[in-house]
């Protein structure tokens, strides 16, 4: 949690935007009310945030490669630079919640740049069941 | 858009480092061998639509910010 807490209440650029709100670039990270959620709010934009999460805590055997384009985007040097975060989809139909494994935001916690990037490997989906996890952990 | 046909075996190349090879045709299938650079990304087009339609389903008014416990605590956790 030392990493993640971090860049708690950090603004964060996502030049290419998230796929689907490309246009919009400017967010900020802040922590939520329930541990260890965070919401990735749009700047400037009233009504859009996104719920995230370090990946890591809730899926202990997730790995990504990322491809070094992406990595040099957000001027990644080396690994300790990165954080990664999941969006996760909480649906208001009473549907549980789950973790877009497949697509996570990568941040440079160095410079506050941010990336969306698509994984290839077929272990990670858009939709993880988070409920699962969140029992292991007595949350 | 540049549209050609190729056999079994036969290969396209994209620029200096790319080769596309028609390894398998089977039905309405066709099985495409791809040798790029480590760095250029390559997807299936499906892969892009679902992180897109994942993300438009994942945004959040706003409103709920303050209530994420209450929304958890819905659904029961």
């Amino acid at each position: 949690m030392s990493e993640q807490s971090e860049i708690f209440e950090k603004k964060l650029l996502i030049e290419k935007g998230l796929l689907g709100f490309e246009t919009i670039t400017n967010y900020s990270l802040i922590q939520a009310d329930l541990e260890p959620f965070m919401w990735l709010k749009a700047e400037g934009e009233k009504n859009l945030a996104f719920l995230v999460v370090d990946p890591f805590i809730l899926f202990s055997d997730y790995e990504i490669d990322v491809d070094d384009n992406s990595l040099s985007e957000i001027d990644i040097k080396n690994p300790s630079d990165v954080v990664v975060l999941t969006i996760l989809t909480v649906s208001k139909t009473g549907e549980e919640p789950t973790a877009n494994l497949q697509g996570p935001v990568i941040v440079n916690k160095n410079n506050n740049k941010a990336i969306q990037v698509v994984l290839s490997d077929p272990r990670w989906m858009t939709k993880h069941s988070i409920t699962n996890q969140l029992e292991t952990r007595g949350a | 858009m540049l549209i050609l046909s190729r056999k079994i075996n036969e290969k396209i190349k994209i620029g200096e480092d790319i080769t596309l090879s028609i390894i398998e045709i089977k039905a309405d299938q066709v099985k495409i061998g791809i040798d790029a650079p480590k760095e250029v990304k390559v997807f299936r087009q499906e892969v892009f639509n679902a992180i897109q339609n994942e993300n438009l389903a994942a945004a959040t008014s706003t409103e709920s910010i303050e209530s994420l416990s209450d929304l958890f605590a819905k659904k029961e956790f």
